[in-house]
C-alpha cells in the first residue's frame, strides 16, 4: 500500500499487540508519567501565573495561586521599553515571515533538483549540501558580518531573511528531498504527457502534493526564527528595529533591579505563537523531529 | 503553461490515495512510453539549484574561507584587515579565558549531553509499553524541547535560580537555609544550565520512540518463549537495534551543545560571569568579535570551533563502527 506521506517516516502509533504490563504497574506508571511531566512543565505554569501576580509575590511564592491576580504586568511590560512591545513583534514577524517564504520557495527549488534531476556532480553537491547543515554559525558569522556591513545592510532585517532566500537552511532542502522521493515518478511522467516542462511539474504537481513537508518547513522555520537570538542580536543594534528575543534581553538587564512580574508578562507574550504552533502543527512537528531529527 | 489533463487531475487532486507504484503511465495505445530524452536537464537542475548554489558562495562557503584568512589577519572592521600570520593563534595558546571557554563548553557538552539522551532513552522505554494517553505525554514532555532555546525561557531560568528565585523559595519552604544564589555562584552557575539543556529532553525522546516503534515485537516475543528476563531483552534486543537512533541522537545534540549562545548570554548578562563560569566558547567568541571588535581574533576562535566539532564528529563515526548496530552483517 502506498501510504498517505511517503516520506515523513512511519507511522508513529501503530497499534502495539496486547498491553506489554499489568493492570497495577500500568497505574503506576501513569502516575510516574503524570507526575513527572507536571515537574517538568511546572516552571512554565509558574511563569504563567507569576505574570499575573505583583513582583513582590513571585519572590515569596513558589506556589500557583494569588488573591492578588491582576493584568497589570502586561500593562507596564508592554509600554515599559523604549518602543511599545508590538513595534518588536511586527519585526519579528517580518523575520520569520521573509524566512518562512525564502525556506518554503528556496528550499523546495533545491530537493526538487537532488531528487528529480540529473546533473553532474550530483552526488557530490548532495553531500555538500547535507554538510552544510551541520556548519556552526559561529564560524560564518563574522565574515558575514562584514560582507552585510559593506552592502550596509547592518541595522536591517535582509542579513536576517536574504540567506533564507538562498537557501541556507539545508535541513529543508535534505527533509523535501527525502519527501520528494517518495512522490510516485508516475506523476511526472503523467504530467510530462500534459506537455508540463520541469517547472511545471515542480509547481503543479511536487508542491501540491509536498504540503506536509512544507508545512513541517514552514512551522520549524517559524519556531526557529521567532527563537533565534544569536544572529538577530548580532545584526540588529538599532533599538527600534529589535526582535522580540533582543528586546526581552535587554528589559532584564535594563535596570538594576529587574522588574520580574512585567518580564515575566512579556515573556509569556513571547512563547505565545510558539504554543499556538505547538498545539496546531503536532502532527508535522512529531513527524519532522522523528524523520529527521530536528531539534 | 499547459494545462494538466483530467487524468493527472484526479492523481494529483487525491494525494490521500497516490496511485500504487507499479501502474505505469501508459499511453493511449497502452505501451509504456519512454521517458523522452531530457534535452538541457543539466541547465534545468542547475537552475532550480541557482539560489542554493549563490547562497553555498556567498553566505557559507565564502564566509568559511573568509574567516580562515582573517584569522591571519588584525582586523577591527574601522581599517583594512593587516595580516600577521599566525598571531592570532599565539595569542590564543597564551589566553587563560579561551581555556576558560574550552573547560566550560566541555564540561557542559560531555555533562548535559548524556544526562539528556539517558533521561529521552528512559522516558521514551516507559512511554513504549502500550500505554493509553502516549500522544498527550509526548507533547508534554517534547514541549520543553521547542521552548528550551528562546529569551524567554532563558529569562525564567535565570529567576528560578537567582537568589531569591522559585528554586531557594520552594527549598526554603522545605526547611533548608543558607542557599546560594544558583547563578550568581561560580560553583552552580555551569550547573542551572546543564539542567536546561537536560530539560530538552524531548525531541531525542520522541526520535528514540519512533526508533523503538520499528523493532519487531517478534523479537520481543521470541526472547521471552527462551526465558530472557526484561533486563536480558532491553540488553540484547532493544539497546543494539537501537544503537544507530542513540548513535544519530549522539552526533546531532553534541554539534548542537557546542554552539550553545543563548542560555548563557542572557543568565550572565551577555557576559560568562559569575568569574567566568559560564564563558561558554560561543559567548567569548562573540565578546571578542563583536563586544572589542577583534575580528581576527573571532575569525581563529571560529577555525578552533570548526575543527573541534569536525574532530569530535569525525571520532565519533570512527567509534560507532565498534558499538552502532546496522542490521546483520
Amino acid at each position: 500500500m502506498a501510504t498517505t506521506e511517503p516520506a515523513l517516516g512511519p507511522d508513529l502509533d501503530p497499534p502495539r499487540g496486547p498491553a506489554r504490563l499489568g493492570r497495577r504497574p500500568r497505574l503506576l506508571a501513569h502516575l510516574f508519567l503524570i507526575l513527572f511531566g507536571l515537574l517538568m512543565l511546572y516552571p512554565l505554569i509558574w511563569m504563567l501565573s507569576s505574570s499575573f501576580k505583583p513582583t513582590e509575590e513571585i519572590f515569596t511564592q513558589p506556589g500557583l495561586w494569588s488573591d492578588n491576580f491582576s493584568t497589570d504586568n502586561y500593562v507596564e511590560g508592554w509600554t515599559a521599553l523604549p518602543q511599545p512591545f508590538h513595534i518588536y513583534i511586527v519585526n519579528s514577524l517580518i523575520v520569520v515571515g521573509g524566512s518562512i517564504i525564502g525556506n518554503l520557495l528556496a528550499c523546495s527549488l533545491a530537493a526538487y533538483a537532488f531528487a528529480r534531476l540529473e546533473f553532474r556532480l550530483k552526488r557530490f553537491w548532495f553531500a555538500v549540501m547535507l554538510g552544510t547543515i551541520m556548519l556552526p554559525i559561529h564560524v560564518v558569522i563574522v565574515p558575514q558580518y562584514v560582507l552585510f556591513a559593506q552592502l550596509d545592510w547592518i541595522n536591517t532585517f535582509w542579513p536576517l531573511i536574504v540567506p533564507k532566500l538562498l537557501a541556507t537552511d539545508a535541513f529543508f532542502i535534505f527533509l523535501m528531498v527525502q519527501f520528494i522521493r517518495g512522490i510516485p515518478k508516475e506523476l511526472d511522467e503523467a504530467a510530462r504527457i500534459d506537455g508540463c516542462g520541469h517547472f511545471g511539474i515542480f509547481w503543479r504537481m511536487i508542491i501540491p502534493m509536498s504540503t506536509p513537508a512544507l508545512a513541517t518547513t514552514a512551522i520549524f522555520t517559524f519556531i526557529w526564527t521567532w527563537n533565534d537570538f544569536f544572529s538577530q542580536l548580532i545584526f540588529l543594534a538599532d533599538p527600534d528595529l529589535y526582535t522580540v528575543p533582543v528586546a526581552l534581553r535587554t528589559f532584564v538587564d535594563s535596570n538594576t533591579q529587574t522588574p520580574w512580574g512585567p518580564v515575566f508578562a512579556m515573556s509569556i507574550v513571547s512563547l505565545g505563537p510558539i504554543f499556538g504552533f505547538f498545539l496546531a502543527g503536532q502532527r508535522y512537528l512529531v513527524r519532522g523531529i522523528a524523520t529527521t531529527g530536528l531539534k | 503553461m499547459t494545462e494538466l489533463s483530467d487524468e493527472t487531475r484526479t492523481r494529483a487532486a487525491a494525494p490521500t490515495h497516490p496511485p500504487p507504484r507499479e501502474v505505469a503511465p501508459t499511453t493511449r495505445s497502452g505501451r509504456r512510453r519512454p521517458r523522452l530524452p531530457q534535452v538541457g536537464e543539466r541547465k534545468v537542475a542547475f537552475l532550480f539549484l541557482a539560489p542554493w548554489f549563490l547562497g553555498l558562495a556567498l553566505i557559507t562557503v565564502g564566509p568559511i574561507l573568509g574567516s580562515l584568512y582573517l584569522s591571519f589577519t588584525d582586523y577591527s572592521l574601522l581599517a583594512p584587515p593587516e595580516w600577521t600570520g599566525l598571531d592570532n593563534y599565539a595569542r590564543m595558546v597564551a589566553d587563560p579565558r579561551f581555556y576558560q571557554s574550552l573547560e566550560v563548553t566541555f564540561i557542559y557538552v560531555f555533562i548535559s549531553v548524556p544526562l539528556q539522551l539517558a533521561f529521552a532513552l528512559a522516558l521514551a522505554l516507559a512511554l513504549d509499553k502500550g500505554l493509553r494517553g502516549l500522544a498527550i505525554y509526548r507533547s508534554v514532555y517534547y514541549l520543553p524541547s521547542l521552548l528550551g532555546a528562546s529569551v524567554a525561557v532563558a529569562v525564567l531560568w535565570r529567576q528560578m535560580f537567582g537568589a531569591e528565585g522559585l528554586v531557594n523559595a520552594a527549598l526554603e519552604n522545605l526547611g533548608f537555609t543558607d542557599l546560594p544564589g544558583w547563578v550568581s555562584d561560580p560553583d552552580y552557575a555551569l550547573g542551572t544550565i546543564i539542567i536546561l539543556n537536560v530539560w530538552t529532553f524531548g525531541s531525542p525522546m520522541v526520535i528514540f520512540l519512533a526508533g523503538l516503534r520499528q523493532i519487531p515485537q517478534m523479537y520481543y516475543e521470541a526472547a521471552a518463549i527462551d526465558g530472557a528476563g526484561a533486563l536480558r531483552r532491553f540488553a540484547s534486543i532493544t539497546l543494539p537495534l537501537l544503537s544507530p537512533i542513540i548513535f544519530f541522537n549522539l552526533v546531532l545534540q553534541l554539534i548542537g551543545s557546542f554552539q550553545s549562545f543563548t542560555q548563557a548570554f542572557v543568565i550572565s548578562s551577555g557576559r560568562g560571569s559569575p568569574a567566568d563560569s559560564t564563558l561558554f566558547y560561543t559567548l567569548y567568541l562573540y565578546l571578542r568579535g563583536f563586544g572589542n571588535f577583534d575580528m581576527g581574533y573571532a575569525s581563529a576562535l571560529a577555525w578552533v570551533l570548526l575543527l573541534i566539532v569536525g574532530v569530535l564528529t569525525a571520532a565519533n563515526f570512527l567509534v560507532s563502527r565498534f558499538w552502532v548496530f546496522y542490521g546483520d552483517d
